[in-house]
């Protein structure tokens, strides 16, 4: 079974969803993510390298997080009781520096230095370089171990602060993703949710076709976690996601995963459900068809028809 | 600190196997120390950190047989602060889980003691599949790591101790059997220093971990039977190597032996030959397992069979000065 059925079909636990997101301005986290998908290809196109597919499929992940979910303070990177964010799918950084430039963790001026010698925007996040980065990831498998171990340490601090983790659907073909989703229900974790973004595709070609992994749902569940299925892409099923999973794991003591349906080049057309953009910079008049395709008549009118 | 204390008898000392004084240390200090935090992936009552977990189970995680899960388990732990001590056999902690140690514990630089207890060709019977003989070269070579391997239980103990006090990564290699007590109980380290045990100067016999005691013996034999005066450096730092140690003793000796129960490869003996080459070159001469996999066997079967034992080393060593080299 592959996980292309319709949004409302995808919120399989819609009843755990809470309704009521009225307050959230979903025009201005929109607004935001449009935004932000250019920085995110100025990025890549700047340096001639990087992942405009799996950036541009997660950035309104991050928005929701950073902007809705997360207790954090840029100006307070070492607050002990901020939630923590890994990307354990960190060929994603383009997106996450965009999010961690928005929350002014990264200096604007940064911006142009993506994959440069020297620069803290290292091609894969290092905690090194970054505040907000709390752990260096790159090497797929390993984030949401790490979020365990996080999330295992702050309920031994007697903390509040809540650890999220995105892992890729790519990604859950190594061995390591289903060590940690054994481990964390093991541990009882209620302080850790974890998103999957499942745009099925991954370098070489679509998810299914290639290690198929079916309905990750179903297999979080069967390891112990609490599952909610949403579409990755509309804020408020992603924001109601992100509260419902705090409070069911509080009510149930386990985990929370998040399943979000999104698509691979999210937001420009030729790059859309294309493969071949997972890993590729756009030349000079991809770039600049890429731009217009975000320009908010275009970009606006195609999340219209969209959806 | 150096030389081997008179009242060590090398011919019967007192025997303790590392595994239990590391279990023991880490319970003691987890009464103080409340940050510490220990992993283990099913072999607790093998790395005798059982020892800890009886005394606090709220601080210690079986991650069962996942050790990749392990090791980036324990490094989320340090981003929140925690002083994680990760136990298994070392080659699945240096093997198996190589590329989470290297990426998400050394890379972010983070607090992680990774303490294997069953290193080297003394596991024994278990055979090959679960001899460790390469994880000094694998250690080696990540930066921000550093790697460390005590020759007995006490020098295990102050180790340990110490270790709890100095943030980043560290590679600390103990050994399964119950094995001579070199040091004496007042036993003081000091760090990044690899100590002369004997002083000598016919050649130069660097040896590590449970090699440090048959380096002993065999040095002894020589002196006795021989009037061979070997100097014995046990290398507790195989990084950051302590190069001036082995320097003065090679201009002194004009030979170095290195003896390590790992591959002759990319280990000790790697190490010396790097430091030797750039600084102060000399004939070396490399006891190992010379590029072949372990076997099973009682270790002191196994020692003799890959001419580890002090019989062994006395050999080669006697050659090598005998060879004008």
């Amino acid at each position: 079974m592959t996980e292309s059925a319709p949004p409302a079909d995808l919120i399989k636990n819609a009843k755990a969803l809470p309704a009521d997101t009225t307050t959230v301005d979903v025009d201005a986290l929109s607004e935001l993510s449009r935004k932000l998908r250019i920085d995110i290809l100025d990025m890549i196109f700047t340096a001639q390298s990087g992942h405009p597919g799996t950036s541009l499929s997660c950035i309104d992940l991050l928005v929701c997080l950073f902007g809705e979910l997360m207790q954090h303070d840029a100006k307070r990177p070492d607050w002990a009781d901020r939630d923590r964010f890994v990307l354990s799918k960190g060929h994603g950084a383009p997106a996450l520096y965009a999010i961690l430039m928005h929350h002014g963790y990264i200096g604007w001026e940064e911006k142009p230095t993506l994959r440069q010698v020297n620069s803290n925007l290292q091609g894969h996040p290092a905690s090194k370089y970054v505040d907000g980065v709390d752990i260096s990831t790159g090497s797929l498998g390993q984030g949401l171990s790490a979020a365990v171990g996080m999330a295992l340490g702050l309920r031994l601090n007697n903390s509040p602060a809540h650890v999220y983790c995105l892992i890729g659907d790519g990604e859950s073909q190594e061995g390591q993703i289903w060590e940690a989703a054994l481990s964390a229900p093991a541990h009882k974790l209620t302080n850790l949710t974890a998103l999957c973004d499942r745009n099925s595709l991954q370098i070489d070609g679509n998810t299914e076709a290639i290690k198929p992994l079916g309905d990750i749902g179903a297999k979080f569940e069967a390891f112990g976690w609490n599952v909610l299925r949403i579409d990755g892409h509309d804020f408020r099923q992603i924001i109601a996601a992100g509260h419902r999973a705090k409070a069911w794991s509080q009510e149930t003591d386990k985990p929370t995963m998040i399943v979000c349906q999104c698509t691979k080049g999210k937001g420009v057309s030729f790059m859309e459900n294309e493969a071949g953009w997972h890993g590729k910079a756009p030349n000079a008049e991809q770039y600049e068809a890429a731009l217009a395709d975000l320009q908010p008549d275009v970009y606006y009118q195609r999340l219209k028809e969209a959806n | 600190m150096g030389l081997l204390s008179p009242a060590i008898d090398l011919e019967a000392p007192k025997k303790e196997a590392l595994r239990n004084r590391f279990g023991d240390t880490l319970a003691e200090l987890g009464a103080t120390e409340t940050d510490l935090v220990v992993l283990d992936a099913d072999l607790a009552c093998s790395t005798q950190t059982k020892r800890f977990a009886d005394k606090f189970p709220d601080r210690f995680f079986n991650q069962g047989i996942s050790e990749a899960d392990m090791m980036c388990t324990a490094a989320g732990l340090a981003a929140v602060g925690k002083k994680p001590y990760v136990s298994t056999f070392a080659l699945f902690a240096a093997g198996r889980a190589w590329d989470q140690v290297r990426n998400t514990i050394c890379y972010s630089n983070l607090n992680v003691k990774i303490v294997p207890t069953h290193s080297g060709i003394s596991l024994g019977e278990d055979g090959a599949s679960h001899q460790s003989i390469e994880d000094l070269a694998l250690m080696r070579t990540i930066p921000n790591m550093t790697v460390i391997v005590p020759a007995d239980a006490v020098e295990t103990d102050r180790i340990i101790r110490w270790s709890l006090q100095v943030p980043g990564p560290m590679y600390i290699r103990l050994v399964r059997t119950n094995h001579a007590v070199i040091h004496p109980d007042d036993f003081e380290l000091e760090p990044y220093k690899n100590q002369v045990l004997r002083q000598g100067s016919d050649l130069t016999i660097c040896a590590t971990g449970e090699m440090t005691y048959h380096a002993l013996l065999a040095a002894k034999h020589l002196s006795e039977r021989d009037g061979i005066e070997a100097e014995v450096i046990n290398c507790t730092f195989i990084k950051p190597f302590d190069t001036d140690t082995l320097i003065k003793s090679a201009q002194k000796t004009g030979r170095v032996l290195t003896v390590e129960s790992h591959q002759f490869i990319g280990g000790l003996g790697g190490a010396v030959c790097e430091e030797l080459c750039a600084h102060h070159p000399v004939p070396v001469k490399r006891l190992g397992t010379q590029d072949r996999f372990g076997q099973s066997g009682k270790p002191d079967d196994l020692f003799k069979e890959y001419g580890l034992d002090p019989d062994s080393i006395y050999a080669e060593a006697k050659a090598f000065v005998a060879s004008g080299r």
